[in-house]
Formats: C-alpha cells, structure tokens, sequence
C-alpha cells in the first residue's frame, strides 16, 4: 500500500508516497513545484549541477500517471523553474512533458510571479481554482484557508526514534487544509517547526511523511 | 643512506653571536639544514616537539637574505613558509620576529592568513616580504592569482611546517598541487619540511619533491634527536571500572585533583560532546572555584579566543579541549597533560604530551584516563608503543580528484592552461604521480562544463579553449567565484545557535553562541534541552538556518553529539591491544575488575587470537544477537554492520539492528543466528553488490558525496550573489547525488566519492583488508547466554547515539507510537 487516505474539509484525498495527491471522486492527479530545470538555472549562475532534474521529474510523473490513470492533473504551482526555463528542454524533455500533457485535461496554476508554461504545452493556466471542497493554490494564504489546497512552502519533516534520525518530504494538514510536498527532483525542504509553516495551522496538524513505499503520519 | 659527517658549517658572525650571547649552541640538526641549504637540496627534518624545529627551518633563509646586501636584493618574496594552523603562523610570525630583530637583519617578516586586512593583502602582493607565512589556502588563492607567475619568481624557500598533519589529506593534496605550480614558476627553489616523528618518513619525502615520470625521488632527510621519554601514567581503580560509556565520571575528583596540584593543564578529550560533558562534570564538584575552560571548534570565535588569551596570560588551571588545541602552538606553561578517554593512536598521544612542556630534554608528563574497561586496553597498548618508540603508520591515500578539479580552476583563472603542460606538472606531486591522462581529462572536461554525457553544459562552460587550444576561464566572474570558495575543509552543515533577546519571540535575532550540526538540531522539538558552550539550553524554535534558544536549568538535560569521535582506533593499536589480549601474562598489570573481565570471557567463551574473528551467538530478552570481534575501529565496524544486516535479513533471520564499537560489532535479530555460515556471511563478496546497493542509500556516503561536491567546485559554499530568502539557502547535496546516481553512475565525483569512502567515514579499505584476513579463520561460539566481552558493546545499544543509519523502520515505530497514544484509554 503506497497511499495514505486523509480527509480535507470533507473531501477524500489520497497521499501517494511519491509526494503526489489524488482525488478519486474528481480523478485528478496534483502535483506541486515541478521547477523544471532548476539545474540548468543553476548552471547559467555558475554551479553546473547535472542537467537531468527535469526528466527525473518527468519519469516519476509518467509513473503516477500509468497507475492512476487520471482525467485531470494539476501543477500547483512554481512548475517551471524561471521564465526561460521551458527554452532549456531538450528534445527527449519536451516530447516527455508534451506527451504527459496530451494523457489528461491539465491545469497550470501560475501566481502573477511565477513563469507562465510555454504555449505549446496542453492546458488552462490561472491563479486558483474551486473544485468540490477543494481551492487549489500555490501559496498557502495567511488567512484562515479551508479547504485550500497548496504548495510552495516545500514541508520537511525529521523524525527521530532512539538517537537515529530520518529527515523525509511531507504533506502537512489538519483536516481543513493541506500543504503539499515539493515534487521536483531538485527541491529541498522547509522544516515543519519553521514559524513560515506552523503559523498556517491553528492547533495541531499532522506530517505525513513520504517513506520509500508508502506515507507514514506523525505528529506534525 | 649514509648520514653526512658535516664540519660545523661557519654560522655568519652575527649568527653565531646571537647564539652565544643567549647561551645556546645551534643543535646539529639545524647545523644539518643549513648545509643542505647551501647544496640547494630539499631536506625533511623529523624531530619531536621543542627541539628548535622551526627555527632550523628559518636559518637557511635568513643567513641567505643576511648574506645579500639589501640594494641587491629586489622587494620580492624570498621564503614561503606554509603551516596547517593559521594561529600557528602568527605565533611563528612573532617568534621569528625575535631573532631578526635581535640580529638587526634588514627582513621583513609578514604572515597573511584568513584574518589578514584586504588593504595588507593587497599592499603584500605589490610590495612582497621577504618571509611570508601563511596557510594552505591563501597559498592556493596567490596561485590562482593573475599576477602568480611575477609574484612567485624569485622563490628560493619553501617551509612546510607540520607536515605529518597535512601531507595524507585533501590539505595535503592541494598543497602539493600549489607546489607542482611553484615548481614551474620558480624552478630552483628548494624545499623543507618540518615533521613531528612518524613510523616511516618515506611518504613525506616523496611530497616534498617533484616525481620522475617513473620510480620515484625522495628528499634528503634530517632525524633530531629523540626527547627524553615521556613520563605516562595511567590513572586506574582497583575498584571499580565501567563497563561502558566514555565519561570517565568516577575519576573526575581525581582529575580535578590532579589539575590542582598543578600550574597548568590541558585535559584532551575526543569529542566536542565528551568536552561540554567533561567540562560540566567538573565544575559541579569544582567547590574551589578553579579557573577551568571550554575549548572547541563549535564555539563562537570570540568564545575561543577568550580562552586562548586567557591561557597565554597564565590565567587559566586548565582547559578542557578537543583536537582543535592539538597542534603546535605553544600556549604558554602547560606543565600536565591529562587525556581522558583513549587516545586512538600512538603518534596522536604522542603529539599531545608533546604540548606539556616545551623544553625538549625534560620528560613531559601525561595521564590518561580511560573511561571504560576496553579503554584501559587501549590506553595501556598506547603507553607500551610510546615507550617503545613505535608509531602507528597510515593508511596512504591517492589524490583526490575533487581537490584536483578546484586546483585545475585555480590554475586556469591565473593564466589560460595548456593540458599537456599541467598533466605533466600535476603528475609531479606526489599525491597525483599515478594520474592517468584520461582521469585529467576527464577533470579539465567536469571543471569546464560539468562533465556530463547526456546533456551538455556547453553555453555555461566555465572553461574555453583559445584558437590556440589553451584552457582560460570564460569569465571574471568565475574566478572570483573560485576565490570565495577555495579549500579543502569542508564542515557537517551547521546552524547558528542563536540566545532569544529576553522579551523577543523567537526568530527575531539574538547572539549568536556557537553552532551545531543541522542533523542534531533536526532531532529536536521545542522544550528540548541540550548542553552547549558550558550553559543547559532550551530549545525554542529554528527561523531562518538558526535555531533559538534560551538558558535554563535541567541536570537531565542532553549532549549534543554526531557520529561520536572522528577518529577510529588506529590499526596499529588495535593490533596491539590483541596481542595484548592474546597474552595471558600481561593481564597482570591490568586493574582487577579489568583483569577478571578476561579471566570469565575466557572461561565462558574465549579469548580471540591475534588472526581470528571470534563470533559469538546467544539469546537475550527476546531477541537474538550475533556479536563479532574485528578490532577494527568502529568506522569500519559500522559499514560491516550494515552489509551484514543486509545479508541476515536474506537469509531470513529478521535482524532488527545492530551497534558498533571500538573492536565489536553487535546484530540483534528475532531468530537464532547459532546456525548460521559465518564464512559465507562474513565472506568478502559483500563489498560487491551488497556495497553498492547499499551506498545508493546511505546518509555517510551521501555526506561523503557532498563534502566531493563542494571542493570541486560543483557546488558553491558561499555565492557572489546570497539569495538569503526564508528559507534554506544552501543547496542539499543529496539531491544531486540521487540524480547523479540514476542517469551518470560513472561521473567523476561518484568515483571521487568512492575512493573518499575507502579511508573515510566508511572505511572501506580497512574492512576490505580484514575480511580478507580472517577468511577460513573464523571461530564461532554458540553461547547460552551475554558473554564478558559483548556487555560493552551490548550497553552501547541505550546510549545517545545508536551506530547505524535510520531504517524507515522509525517511521513506522513513530506512527505506532502515535496510534497507540491516540487509542489508549486511561
């Protein structure tokens, strides 16, 4: 079993280990802060990290979408790295994200700063979006966000059990929202006992944490 | 070799005077060094501390520079003199200034370190001393230099001090690629080195000269004259002996005792934790308010200095310390030297009594101080191999291509390369001389685009060849990247300890006490109380890559540690510590319960011999353990550990961890392992495949990975342009490493990460040679119950830190335990 069933605001959501969300009464398929070639944003900078972030990426999406088979996928935001990055895909990636684009109605959720997916690329690009319970953003608002569903924050979680520690991406929520972990192969974390996260919830919440084949839920 | 008989050279007459007038006479060694000097030869002086070393190192430079009239002589630099220390550079500084002043010379003496001004700086590259001292990097970033070649062309000293501290490491690596480039730039230049006594010199006087293309040059070489012995006691209880931990907190009134009777002490210990622990023991029952401190690397650099200061105006009984204190610096009157817990190796507890005392012909004095039963071995194999005279020898490493990779850049940022011409230079040091030409170019092709097969980098290349086929950089920009992040000493990611303003929420500044490792602070959730920089501290809350904390009380509060110690017992000791064990006779002087300890293991199991692996098996609880001796430092015992787990959850015996020690090696495991075939578990082939999966998971060879990926210059330690936003502003290595892993197995840095691992965090190399020595020489004890020599290791296992990486086990453990919280009903 590689899921984990939640509750947010009433709708039923599965966690995928892989640190995907999927909606089965909508079949929808999210993702959140793809940042597409973030290493090649690097390498521009000066730090050469190795070019294959983006098909990484892509395989692992192509994976989620031959075992859930969905109708709708949403990128919560932040999916490419910069306003050029689309331009630094190569063949191999552009025919990979094209052909994932063509397997299901996409929505791009894009705020005023981020880059805006080329245009030959399937699908609406807009701020957030309603669905059922659910708003879609991609970041968390300040004030109180039932049902809202975001990214941006890129949660972490370390937990420690006798002296040994294991530091693992996380979704964090309280059943009235939900904060997702960062998808992209190059993204790292944001700590859970940040200030950044914990203001978002007003009690309590839960991290659940992405092991190799399934979701564990600790103490957030 | 034969040793030269040399008449004793005539001393110019205002160096002989000096030496009269203070009542000296110069020692033959230094005598020595001056006439290989005028003979132009490279020459290693190997003596103990206080013997004159640094002085012998100078006097050929400075009767040199005398000799020339002034107008003669240009403002260039004339003597370089490198230490691993920058401390130790300004003290030699200061000690040098001594005699030049003294004997009126016209020399200007200047060191250039870290803490040296940018307007000095500047001043010293237009305008050189004649005498610089300075450290391995600000040696590494003057090369790198564009004005490097008219800087360096008048060179005729090198001193390289401390050389067995840096010659087998990446320090080293870089230093001897600085000094194949010096070759080129100053062809006639000759070299010393200054070296502490070591078990074979032969590696350093490789490192002091340029390599032929084939066979080998050595340098000359100087022995001084042996120390008088040093005096060691051990202090021991016929009473009572832990059986584990490393503490020592039933001899700290006789410590404290002993720093009483003395003017003043430095008390080593191991590691930053044993420090702050040691150093709170004492001061609880220090009723007569002695002057005792805290020293170690974590400390905030003020804190530091307090403490140096302090201890050079003598108004300090004693500090506790780590390694950081190790080299040396002269500190004033030290006249005792205590070392709690085992010293690790010979040349290393030699290095530290060195420290009591610094006249060379009067013994110095030690103490050791184990802190549980194995220690007591440890401690008395370390004392018979002082008084013996026998060091441990090392492990020689190759050069590392991480450290190549940054040398590379360095050169290129000087003046456009030709790679012919550099292959050559850099196969000239010593650490490179086995450098095939496809593993150089294989460097040159990852420092100018990155080194990758399926994507190229070519419109980000670092790195372009002219219409004449030379290397330059592309960009000024890259070269005052290069200069932002040279070196080779890489720290564990650390956040700032910051003390929450009274009345200030957390994340709102405060100062700054010292950091710690990222991967501790991660352990942590507010109300947690640690120890650290001598105060009980309570964690509140991290913002920003600092964690905020506030001072409280709390006796049961923890201490701080990663990976405990960094340094496994040395092969040498261990093999003596077997002998010692494997001679009856000799338990005699051991202290009673130690003594028994042995005389039951013998009777209820038995006493490993020297060759053989004793593996013991029995039930406990309701768990099974499988416990093996190797005595191979617990770094190797770790990697052995999981590769062996890996192999019993095969073979279906459930194991459910393990922990490592000094000279075990512990498995617990829900079957009975008594049937299991040790050969065949136990068996080489384990570094095969089992490694390599293995390695794709673990956080040791991750840190490994990352510590490659940092000194080759892939990723920046510090950027031109900070990006400090909320978050974490340092790029996560791992990251890569995965990535890496998946679509480049044979990039450049994996294979730099895996020649690291065999003498580092994992010491493969190590456990290599030992599985392949105690095949077919296994002894198997199936017992019924603990036996003596597994309760050490076997106690290890509630300590703070378990040996071994997390399985997802612990998640799964923290969801139960969170379930089980929810469900219970009372």
């Amino acid at each position: 079993m590689t899921e984990k069933r939640v509750e947010v605001n009433g709708e039923e959501l599965v966690l995928d280990s892989a640190g995907a969300l999927w909606w089965p009464s909508e079949r929808a398929l999210v993702f959140a802060d793809l940042h597409f070639e973030k290493g090649s944003f690097y390498a521009f900078k000066g730090q050469l990290l190795p070019p294959y972030d983006t098909r990484s990426t892509l395989k692992r999406m192509t994976a989620l979408f031959d075992v859930y088979k969905p109708a709708l996928a949403i990128a919560l935001g932040d999916s490419f790295h910069d306003r050029d990055a689309a331009n630094r895909l190569d063949e191999f990636e552009r025919a990979q994200l094209a052909s994932l684009g063509a397997r299901a109605e996409w929505i791009w959720i894009a705020g005023n700063h981020d880059p805006v997916p080329p245009s030959w690329l399937n699908g609406t690009i807009t701020e957030e979006v309603a669905i059922g319970g659910l708003t879609f953003r991609h970041e968390p608002s300040e004030t109180e966000a039932r049902g809202e569903v975001a990214g941006h924050l890129h949660p972490c979680k370390t937990v420690t059990r006798r002296g040994q520690s294991l530091r693992r991406r996380c979704f964090a929520s309280d059943g009235r929202r939900l904060v997702m972990p960062s998808f992209g192969a190059y993204t790292g974390g944001l700590d859970v006992r940040d200030i950044a996260l914990r203001s978002l919830f007003a009690t309590d919440f839960f991290a659940y944490v992405l092991g190799r084949a399934r979701v564990y839920a600790v103490a957030g | 070799m034969l040793q030269p008989v040399f008449t004793a050279p005539v001393l110019p007459p205002v160096f002989a005077d000096w030496f009269a007038v203070r009542g000296w006479s110069p020692r033959p060694h230094q005598l020595a060094l001056i006439e290989h000097a005028r003979q132009g030869e490279s020459v290693l002086l190997v003596a103990p501390t206080g013997g004159g070393k640094t002085l012998a190192g100078f006097l050929p430079s400075l009767i040199d520079l005398a000799e020339t009239p002034k107008r003669a002589r240009k403002a260039a630099l004339h003597t370089l003199y490198i230490s691993p220390l920058k401390a130790l550079a300004v003290d030699v500084a200061r000690n040098l200034e001594t005699p030049v002043a003294e004997m009126g010379l016209p020399i200007r003496v200047e060191t250039r370190t870290g803490d040296t001004p940018t307007g000095r700086r500047q001043r010293q590259r237009h305008s050189p001393p004649d005498i610089l001292l300075t450290t391995p990097e600000q040696f590494a970033l003057l090369i790198s230099s564009r004005d490097a070649a008219r800087f360096f062309a008048n060179v005729k000293a090198v001193v390289l001090d401390e050389l067995h501290a840096m010659h087998n490491s990446k320090r080293g690596d870089l230093l001897a690629l600085g000094l194949s480039r010096l070759q080129t730039l100053a062809p006639k230049h000759r070299r010393i080195g200054l070296s502490a006594t070591v078990a074979d010199p032969k590696p350093l006087q490789r490192f002091l000269v340029p390599q032929p293309i084939s066979g080998e040059a050595l340098s000359s070489i100087v022995i001084g004259k042996p120390g008088a012995k040093p005096k060691i006691s051990i202090l021991s209880s016929e009473s009572y002996v832990p059986w584990a931990g490393h503490l020592a907190r039933h001899t700290m009134p006789e410590i404290l005792n002993a720093i009483k009777q003395a003017v003043t002490t430095l008390v080593f210990v191991n590691t930053r934790s044993q420090a702050e622990r040691t150093f709170q023991e004492l001061w609880r029952i220090n009723d007569d308010n002695l002057a005792i401190a805290l020293h170690h690397g974590s400390l905030a650099p003020e804190q530091r200095r307090k403490v140096e200061s302090a201890m050079t105006r003598g108004a300090l009984r004693a500090v506790v310390c780590t390694s950081t204190l190790d080299l040396g610096i002269d500190w004033g009157a030290v006249d005792q030297v205590i070392c709690v817990g085992a010293p690790k190796g010979a040349a290393r507890l030699v290095q530290r009594i060195g420290r009591a005392n610094h006249r060379l012909d009067d013994p110095s004095s030690a103490m050791l101080v184990p802190s549980n039963r194995f220690e007591v071995l440890e401690c008395e194999a370390a004392r018979d191999a002082v008084l013996a005279g026998e060091l441990d020898g090392e492990a020689l490493r190759k050069g590392g291509m991480d450290v190549l990779a940054q040398h590379i850049l360095g050169v290129a940022c000087s003046a456009p390369f030709d790679a012919e011409a550099l292959f050559a230079e850099v196969k000239s040091a010593s650490p490179y001389r086995d450098l095939s030409r496809t593993d150089f170019d294989a460097a040159v092709d990852f420092v100018a685009t990155g080194g990758y097969a399926l994507k190229r980098y070519d419109r980000y290349a670092k790195l372009r060849q002219t219409p004449e086929g030379l290397w330059r950089i592309a960009h000024p920009r890259i070269a005052q990247q290069y200069r932002l992040n040279v070196g080779v000493i890489i720290e564990d990611p650390m956040i700032d300890i910051r003390l929450q303003s009274k009345g200030r929420p957390t994340g709102a500044g405060g100062r700054v006490l010292g950091k710690l490792e990222e991967y501790f602070i991660e352990t942590l959730t507010a109300g947690d109380t640690f120890v650290f920089s001598g105060d009980v501290l309570r964690f509140e809350g991290i913002h920003e890559n600092a964690a905020y904390v506030t001072r409280t009380n709390d006796p049961e509060a923890q201490i701080p540690s990663y990976n405990g110690g960094k340094f496994p017992l040395s092969t040498f000791l261990a093999m003596r510590v077997r002998q010692m064990l494997a001679d009856p006779r000799q338990w005699k002087k051991l202290p009673h319960p130690v003594g028994e300890w042995l005389e039951i293991q013998q009777l209820r199991s038995k006493i490993p011999d020297e060759g053989e692996l004793l593996v013991e098996t029995f039930p406990r609880g309701r768990k099974n353990y499988l416990v093996c001796y190797p005595f191979e430092g617990r770094l190797a015992h770790q990697t052995l550990g999981m590769l062996v787990t890996r192999r019993l959850e095969r073979l279906r015996m459930r194991p459910l961890g393990f922990v490592a020690n000094e000279y075990a090696l512990a498995v617990w495991a829900l079957r009975d392992m008594s049937g299991v075939d040790m050969d065949a578990l136990f068996s080489e082939d384990m570094l095969g495949d089992d490694l390599e999966d293995w390695l794709a998971e673990s956080a040791l060879y991750k840190r490994t990975f990352r510590n490659c990926a940092i000194i080759s210059g892939l990723i920046e330690r510090r950027s031109l342009t900070a990006e400090k936003t909320g978050r974490q502003v340092t790029f996560s290595s791992d990251l890569i490493y995965d990535v890496l892993r998946e679509h480049e197995p044979d990039h450049i840095l994996l294979r730099a990460t895996y020649e690291d691992a065999a003498t580092g965090l994992l010491d493969i190399g190590r456990l290599s040679g030992a599985l392949t020595r105690v095949k077919g020489n296994i002894t198997v004890r199936a017992l019924d119950r603990v036996s003596p020599l597994a309760v050490p290791a076997l106690l290890e296992i509630s300590k703070e830190m378990v040996a071994g990486e997390a399985h997802e086990d612990i998640l799964h453990e923290a969801e139960e335990s969170l379930v089980a919280e929810a469900m219970s009903v009372d």
